[in-house]
């Protein structure tokens, strides 16, 4: 696995493309939020800015550059800045191992005097084949920005903030450790895009020796696991600090939580951070429970012959079976990332110890039962 | 295997540098004032607080960040099983790791138990 110059050219920028679309993704999903919940609750929402509100986000922009810099005096000065840089990173690096689609073909070529390639350009950050693990302990890494943003601004109220964030996360990450378990048991790896792979064709699995099929179902996960997908989405809820489970931001008793102090751009990077957990967790839900970037009932090969009428072999015909695929993830993504507004303006918020409850009393002992019943019945099924 | 790694270190850099750079780039567009006293003080519902504000934790917090250590690393220990599992059942050693997953599974619930009884996970 050698690369040449141009193919880690190449990587570097897919790395920079990917990072730009995360950033990307947050005024157009605050734009969702707005109209969304403006829908929701029977009200305009932002519409006067361009068609449908669309050019409010680069108003917004231009007003987060042109605020004032402002730390409050008794605040941690380093601590102060470094937090709201360091939010930004956990969903970046979890992104990174996200599959996207499959892999393009990129045929030999001239440039500058020489030949480059053959490459097999994948449309995810990095392979890795420990992915699950990677994502879990990359994102378990957002505990920390808001710690310090907690201590570093110097306010009780960040404070508190922070440390029921950091609670409520570590608590709610256990559960979804433990969620996740049965996922693994059924599909014995780590790897996502094995896990992908897993999930082509109609459901079937063998059972005490006979091969079971429904065929008006797709292989997903969820028909695998619905206890589990219960659980894991309430879990990446808590973990991206999400209503109905976003007490550490409750403005009612916290003023804002640990963004108190925080305006301008300083504060949107933590909006960064907290719409790229989103999109890790929605993306680790489809990869999970929803067959990835598959579409159902199309197999990869039915598409491809389908697509070879059109394109005909080759390069073209892996690049044009990517963006089908990458259509169909970001098809899925959409509609959680919805899933999480429409959530967020249906219920209200929980109580702290009603929410440390859930967590600790409800989430995790379900947790190890689904553990539990997945492991004795795979053991069951096989004979 | 740590090749694997360049893309990470990488995007840790470029996530850093892009902050870095933005935050320093806004700090110099925006306006300059200078800042009045009562602006600098925490913003804590208008009256100004009588204590330093980074003292006082309730201690609630550590023993709940002790019990997640202690129950996360039992989770951690969980997962290489998991991805094994079938691979023993198809080799015949399905029984064996099953009866250990028991055992595991069972000091963990009962340690589960021990802190449900010992009121470690009530907040008041």
């Amino acid at each position: 696995m050698r690369m040449d110059a141009m193919e880690a050219a190449i990587n570097a920028l897919k790395l920079v493309v990917i990072f730009g679309m995360m950033i990307q993704a947050v005024p157009l999903l605050v734009w969702l939020e707005r109209r969304g919940s403006a829908f929701i609750q029977h009200r305009f929402g932002p519409n006067r800015v361009g068609p449908l509100g669309l050019l409010q986000l680069l108003a917004d922009a231009v007003k987060f550059i042109n605020k004032e810099e402002f730390v409050p005096g008794k605040g941690h000065r380093l601590l102060f800045f470094l937090a709201p840089i360091l939010a930004m990173m956990p969903g970046a690096l979890a992104v990174l191992a996200i599959p996207f689609s499959t892999p393009i073909e990129i045929a030999a070529f001239d440039f500058a005097g020489s030949t480059w390639g053959p490459y097999l350009l994948k449309v995810q950050g990095a392979d890795i084949p420990l992915g699950i693990i990677y994502i879990f302990g990359v994102s378990s890494l957002a505990t920390y920005p808001l710690l310090l943003a907690g201590w570093g601004s110097s306010n009780k109220f960040s404070l508190m903030g922070a440390l029921r964030a950091s609670a409520q996360m570590i608590s709610y990450e256990l559960a979804m450790g433990l969620a996740v378990v049965g996922v693994m048991i059924i599909y014995g790896t780590f790897y996502l895009n094995e896990m992908i792979d897993m999930q082509q064709g109609p459901m079937n699995f063998m059972f005490m020796g006979k091969e079971v099929i429904f065929p008006y179902l797709p292989n997903w996960g969820i028909f695998y696991q619905p206890l589990g997908f219960l659980l894991f989405l309430v879990c990446s809820y808590a973990e991206a600090n999400r209503l109905p489970f976003d007490l550490p931001e409750a403005e009612g008793e916290l003023v804002a939580g640990y963004h108190t102090e925080y305006g301008g751009f300083k504060m949107l990077m933590f909006f960064i951070g907290e719409y790229g957990h989103m999109i890790v967790s929605s993306s680790v839900v489809i990869i999970f429970y929803f067959g990835g970037y598959l579409i159902p009932f199309l197999s990869t090969e039915d598409l491809r012959q389908l697509l070879t009428g059109f394109v005909g072999e080759g390069a073209m015909l892996s690049l044009a079976t990517s963006l089908v695929y990458l259509l169909s993830f970001i098809i899925k993504l959409v509609i959680f990332l919805w899933v999480f507004i429409w959530v967020r303006w249906s219920l209200p918020r929980f109580r702290y110890d009603q929410l440390m409850d859930l967590g600790w009393k409800t989430m995790l002992p379900w947790g190890l039962l689904n553990t539990f019943v997945t492991m004795l019945l795979v053991y069951l099924a096989h004979g | 295997m740590i090749y694997q790694l360049g893309p990470v270190l990488f995007m840790a850099t470029l996530s850093l540098l892009f902050g870095v750079v933005v935050l320093f780039l806004v700090s110099k567009v925006g306006p300059k004032l200078k800042p009045t006293k009562a602006k600098l003080e925490s913003y804590e519902s208008g009256i100004s607080g009588q204590q330093a504000s980074t003292t006082k934790v309730p201690v609630k917090f550590y023993l709940t960040a002790i019990l997640f250590i202690v129950f996360d690393i039992e989770a951690i220990f969980i997962y290489p099983w998991a991805a094994v599992f079938k691979d023993f059942l198809a080799e015949g050693y399905g029984s064996f790791i099953l009866i250990e997953m028991v055992v595991f599974m069972a000091t963990l619930v009962w340690g589960l138990f021990y802190i449900w009884k010992g009121k470690a996970l009530d907040w008041e």
